[in-house]
């Protein structure tokens, strides 16, 4: 059989499975994808996440396809001499395919990813001090500190109050300002579909709207020294009665330290002759 | 007569063993870690319970460590000081701890975790015998945290110009001291870190690295079983 017989088959295979594939991808695997559907972040997150699925779904079944064919077909019979095939370079249809299909693949993410994250407000990933989109309406601002080795939370909203656990109210617009007083540390609300480094100096923003209420990890997802790897935490999500008596016991715990917080900021940088060593 | 491909076999198989028991002693050695000390404890009607005793000095002194310099904690064991920050504490069990500070005041990068948090008393400590809510966070030497426990205890430094400074470790009770008392239960078994919070590394960039990055100085683990 010549070059051209061979790659309509091993197209044709290709058409076939990823006719089958492609709805499995899409129905039952795409709805299962991380990180879930808690938060509106999230949601788009899953969704991108299929898109990415269904794109190289195509690409995964024909290397495999490929593979399989050139071991059946191109296989070596008993005695046979060990002989090349035909080489394809300089194979002009086969650049223009291969060139073709990659390009529209490369260029279709980029367009597809750009849009996505403008639309979803940066989906959940830190987008800077200065974020191109924001979402509309009120939001909850909520400053994450990234220290050696513990995260721990302002709300400036509720008098700057500092807590050692995260609680969100939900259906409310959340706005993440990350930063940290020391190394580089990185906020990642894995159930929340947030991830958003926390540097020294720099207010990191993202948004997120929790969908449903209950508990979500938190860790650490920039390497930060001895005790990275137990820099863990657990936030709640509850209704906005739960999420005011407990803001606001919050507020009557913390009111001996209260006096010595510094003024809330976007950034938190210490005097680092005064508080090091 | 060996052949010479049996020969390599042998010396290939030689050497896959040595570098699986160099392997296999490494990960012992990083899961098994330093030797704990077991807290002794005291068991009674109202519950059993435990005395932790430590001291913080800003450098360990070369009888006790390599790196004489470093700050560092010592847990009295037995009546002698020790460099161990492996400690096995019993499991639902009242936890005493004195904490003798004979380092400067560095201050909290985070003035939050100057509020002790987790302890008996309602939270409250004692720092010379007198009780507190809350530290002067520019006041503060180092924090002892058990962070999964939710146990945090900001601890006073002595002042600049405070008499018959400690040099170097192990420090005797006559030096200049700040004494620092609390108290809080340790729950269900389990494996637990516990480090200091305040960058206290002296000569490391903003005190971050030495003792503060090395288990056996200023962080440890608390085994409670």
């Amino acid at each position: 059989m010549n070059l051209r017989g061979h790659a309509g088959r091993i197209a044709a295979l290709t058409v076939i499975g990823t006719a089958i594939v492609l709805p499995l991808v899409i129905f039952v695997l795409g709805p299962n994808m991380p990180p879930g559907n808690w938060t509106s972040a999230g949601t788009s997150q899953v969704f991108d996440n299929t898109v990415l699925l269904v794109v190289m779904t195509p690409f995964t079944v024909f290397i495999l396809v490929y593979i399989a064919y050139a071991v059946t077909v191109f296989r070596a019979g008993p005695g046979e001499e060990l002989r090349d095939g035909p080489a394809i370079r300089g194979h002009l249809p086969s650049q223009i395919v291969w060139l073709a299909t990659t390009t529209a693949a490369v260029l279709f993410l980029a367009i597809f990813g750009s849009a996505e994250l403008l639309a979803s407000n940066g989906s959940g990933g830190g987008s800077g001090p200065n974020p191109i989109t924001k979402p509309s309406g009120a939001v909850l601002p909520v400053q994450v500190i990234g220290q050696q080795w513990e995260f721990t939370y302002r709300y400036p909203t509720y008098g700057g109050v500092e807590t050692a656990e995260l609680v969100l109210p939900v259906d409310r617009q959340i706005e993440f300002h990350v930063t940290s007083l020391d190394a580089i540390h990185s906020f990642w609300a894995y159930e929340l579909g947030v991830k958003a480094d926390a540097n020294p100096g720099v207010d990191n923003i993202a948004f997120v709207k929790p969908k449903k209420q209950g508990t979500f990890q938190i860790r650490c997802a920039e390497l930060c020294g001895l005790w990275h790897g137990y820099m863990s935490d657990t936030g709640r999500v509850v209704d906005s009665s739960q999420f005011s008596t407990w803001i606001t016991q919050q507020q009557h715990a913390f009111t001996s330290v209260q006096r010595y917080l510094p003024k809330y900021a976007t950034t938190y940088s210490p005097d680092p002759e005064a508080r090091a060593g | 007569m060996v052949s010479a491909t049996a020969k390599k076999l042998v010396a290939v198989a030689c050497g896959v063993a040595a570098v699986a028991i160099l392997i296999g002693a490494y990960v012992t050695f990083l899961t098994g870690g330093p030797t704990p000390y077991t807290i002794p404890t005291a068991n009674a009607a109202s519950g059993r319970s435990a005395n932790l005793t430590l001291q913080t000095v800003a450098a360990v002194g070369s009888k006790l460590a390599p790196n004489k310099n470093w700050v560092s904690y010592l847990v009295r064991e037995n009546g002698t000081w020790h460099r161990s920050t492996v400690w096995t504490l019993p499991a639902n069990a009242v936890v005493h701890v004195t904490i003798y500070n004979y380092d400067g005041q560095s201050g909290l990068r985070n003035p939050f975790l100057a509020q002790p948090r987790g302890l008996l008393d309602g939270n409250t400590f004692r720092v010379d015998g007198k009780p507190l809510k809350v530290l002067d966070p520019d006041t503060a030497s180092h924090t002892f945290a058990i962070p999964a426990l939710g146990v945090i205890v900001p601890v006073l430094g002595i002042g600049d110009d405070a008499k018959n400074q400690c040099e170097y470790a192990p420090c005797e009770e006559s030096m200049a001291h700040e004494t620092v008392t609390f108290s809080f239960r340790t729950g269900k078994a389990g494996h637990y870190r516990w480090q200091c919070f305040v960058p206290c590394a002296a000569g490391f960039y903003y005190g971050f690295g030495g003792p503060m990055q090395t288990i056996g100085y200023m962080d440890g683990f608390v085994n409670v079983v």
